[in-house]
């Protein structure tokens, strides 16, 4: 009986110890940061008398007052308002540009589809502040050489790093860069739609334009909602680019967008406190935002076969 | 039941080790400032180029026959290496020395990260200009720092063009705008300078040397005077010139910024004593073509100028050998030979007095052959230093500065509003903290 009694408790417990090691590095680097954050969210610095010296800095308990602070902070909420903006632009043209160049890399009349599609997707392997650098350059009246030939032409030149422009400037980067990858990934999910649906839909009259419209789009949904998914995360946590442009001129403040405040407010300011608050709360709303999309996309697809199989 | 058991040890040992660990990282910040005996090993966080060779100098020399061993570890620059202090002093594992400017001095100490040295430096003080050593001070009894660079503030202009557009070199403020509008008549395309909202020490230093005090104390409490009446006359000055489009308003190093000044579309540049180094890489076709000249003061007769940079070398709280530190800051600050190579591996422009007119200073600097009395000037005009006044939360004003005056320079708007604005922000983060505030 012990030894029947033994044998089943250590079936039991295996599962355990196979997660034992992931559960470890789980909260080692991932629980107990993100539990340090929340905890420093709820504490300031408290200074006594001048502050200078020794033990006249005390860390105490400020309940919710660094999260009314954020909330209050209209400088989060322009950065908010800024980054919809930015990815208002981002999001739809790297979409749509990815997908028309993973239909265009699939149709048949198709030369050069490797070669066309390793260009489209390079600027995706450029490091984000480089692709920033490159572009910021390029930006510069006086130094860019698109400039350079507007005016040989005697065309007017815009300023791209001030008001309106700016936002196609910093999407610009963004697109150039993220199109290949979301390229590919639609790419790859259109090369594993079986050929037969294919002829059936050519045996039907159907034409390119049509296969394309009511036979491959609808198959690789999945696969948009996933770049959709990305983009949106991409859009929220946007940094790199703003950051390595804002030296080059006025119009990008150090509070850009809502992560360049929390990077601004704890190491600029030096209030790691206000900016463990002000990132738990876009922590928080990127997950909202981004599962409360993923969740009606899933609502959708459910309808729809829900419909198809009645009909 | 050896599994449940052997699972149980596992367990343990694994608390154990885990527990250990945190042990370690609390446990480490012992103070003992007691007498020192055998051999000493340093670290040192510094950004200055060549430190190394210069350490190397103590290591063989004065270091070897004392057995302390220093060593340099490059850090990045300014406030980058502040955040970075500030980090590792929370774990109780701050490095020994570090380099801090001076306005970082008040944030550092009041965070208690820099120890009081002033028993260890010896006659250190005697060496340095009383406003440059009362920096490391704060104004109490205490020495937290020892002074190694400055950045007097001065005028850079291109001769050259200067002579081309009949200019002569502004001895007032007055002038200086009347210099920029009558270059704007001439010569459209060309601006006089530029006011850059990205480097908050320029305008820290242009709003000391009109005699703004931002931070001052009495008893417990701070006053913080950002939009001080000096202060304001500076903003509107500066303000005035971008808004009547007589001076550029696009930020400083740029490549937009180095091609100006490359070609000649900028044509002067208020600076400190370091500038030729900048030139030379931002302007290289420019050589010689430059000259130096006193900053323009707020009324003629006057000679007072603002200091832009510099840094000084500070000892940790973490530090278990503050008197071996105290002893290498105050060698590698104070001692010839130190300050000899400081200038000549590092290129910086020392804060000790003796050494400003000796060695690599007795010529001028490549990039200015043309004006051999260059460092001559540069000594008498740093002896013209205003008072400075930093306060616990210069890097609050700092960001604040770039974009408040970012946002203005570009709207060609009101710098005073910016200006209540910088005030504002660094009052409310004060009061934040529980200091006492007035304003």
């Amino acid at each position: 009986m012990t030894s029947a009694r033994r044998t089943s408790y250590g079936v039991k417990g295996a599962p355990y110890a196979f997660l034992f090691p992931a559960a470890i590095l789980f909260a080692l680097f991932f629980a107990l940061p993100i539990g340090y954050a929340v905890w420093l969210s709820f504490h300031k610095v408290k200074v006594s008398g001048l502050g200078l010296g020794t033990g006249a800095r005390k860390e105490v308990w400020a309940g919710l007052e660094n999260y009314t602070d954020s909330l209050t902070d209209s400088e989060l909420l322009a950065g908010a308002l800024r980054v919809l903006g930015y990815g208002c632009i981002v999001v739809p043209v790297m979409l749509g540009l990815a997908l028309v160049f993973a239909l265009m890399l699939d149709s048949e009349k198709v030369r050069l589809a490797p070669f066309t599609r390793l260009a489209i997707f390079l600027p995706y392997a450029i490091p984000g502040v480089v692709a920033a650098l490159l572009w910021g350059f390029l930006y510069l009246p006086s130094v860019s050489p698109f400039y350079y030939v507007l005016d040989a032409l005697g065309l007017p030149q815009p300023d791209l790093l001030d008001g309106g422009p700016l936002y196609g400037a910093l999407s610009n980067i963004a697109v150039w860069g993220g199109t290949g990858f979301n390229m590919i990934v639609i790419y790859t999910a259109l090369q594993a739609i079986p050929a037969e649906v294919y002829e059936a839909a050519k045996l039907d009259g159907a034409t390119p334009l049509q296969i394309a419209l009511r036979i491959k789009i609808p198959m690789v949904a999945p696969s948009l909602v996933l770049t959709f998914f990305f983009s949106i995360i991409a859009t929220l946590q946007v940094f790199n680019e703003p950051t390595t442009i804002k030296p080059l001129t006025n119009s990008v403040s150090t509070t850009w967008s809502p992560l360049m405040k929390v990077y601004q407010d704890a190491f600029g300011k030096g209030d790691i406190y206000q900016a463990a608050a002000e990132a738990t709360i876009i922590a928080l709303a990127t997950l909202v935002l981004s599962f409360g999309f993923l969740r009606a996309a899933n609502r959708r697809n459910k309808r729809n076969v829900g419909q198809g199989g009645a009909r | 039941m050896p599994n449940t058991k052997r699972r149980r040890l596992v367990t343990t040992a694994v608390v154990v080790t885990l527990g250990a660990t945190a042990l370690a990282a609390c446990g480490s910040s012992d103070d003992d400032s007691g007498a020192e005996s055998g051999p000493v090993s340093l670290t040192y966080w510094t950004w200055t180029p060549g430190m190394d060779k210069v350490v190397d100098l103590w290591n063989k020399g004065p270091g070897k026959k004392d057995q302390i061993t220093v060593t340099v570890k490059k850090q990045a620059s300014g406030d980058t290496l502040v955040t970075k202090i500030l980090t590792a002093h929370k774990a109780g594992k701050a490095p020994d020395l570090v380099q801090a400017e001076y306005q970082a001095l008040p944030t550092l100490v009041s965070n208690d990260a820099l120890a009081d040295i002033g028993k260890n430096v010896g006659d250190a003080k005697s060496k340095f200009a009383g406003g440059v050593w009362q920096q490391t001070t704060l104004g109490t009894d205490a020495v937290y720092a020892v002074p190694q660079d400055i950045g007097p503030m001065m005028f850079y202009y291109r001769a050259d063009l200067f002579k081309k557009y009949g200019l002569s070199v502004p001895a007032t403020w007055e002038q200086f705008a009347e210099t920029a509008r009558a270059l704007k008549k001439k010569a459209p395309d060309v601006d006089l300078t530029t006011f850059s909202a990205n480097d908050s020490g320029l305008f820290a230093g242009l709003a000391q040397q009109a005699g703004a005090q931002w931070w001052t104390t009495s008893g417990t409490t701070w006053k913080v005077g950002i939009n001080d009446t000096a202060t304001k006359k500076v903003a509107d000055f500066w303000g005035g010139l971008v808004e009547e489009g007589a001076l550029d308003n696009q930020p400083m190093y740029t490549p937009a910024w180095n091609k100006a000044l490359n070609t000649g579309q900028q044509i002067a540049w208020v600076s400190a004593v370091w500038a030729p180094g900048t030139l030379t890489t931002a302007a290289p076709d420019t050589k010689g073509k430059w000259a130096m000249a006193p900053l323009p003061q707020w009324s003629s007769g006057e000679n007072v100028t603002g200091s832009w940079g510099g840094s000084s070398t500070g000892v940790t709280t973490d530090s278990k050998h503050k008197e071996a530190a105290a002893k290498f800051a105050a060698w590698l600050n104070t001692d010839d030979e130190a300050l000899q190579a400081l200038a000549k591996e590092s290129g910086i422009y020392p804060a000790a007095t003796n050494a400003q007119t000796s060695g690599a200073f007795t010529t001028a600097p490549d990039y200015f052959s043309t004006q051999p009395e260059f460092y001559a000037l540069a000594s008498k005009i740093a002896k013209t230093t205003a008072p400075s006044a930093w306060g616990p939360n210069v890097n609050v004003a700092y960001t604040t500065f770039k974009d408040a005056f970012g946002a203005a320079a570009k709207n060609k708007s009101d710098f005073s509003a910016a200006l209540d604005t910088m005030q504002a922000d660094t009052v409310a983060d004060m009061k934040k903290q529980g200091f006492e505030v007035s304003e």
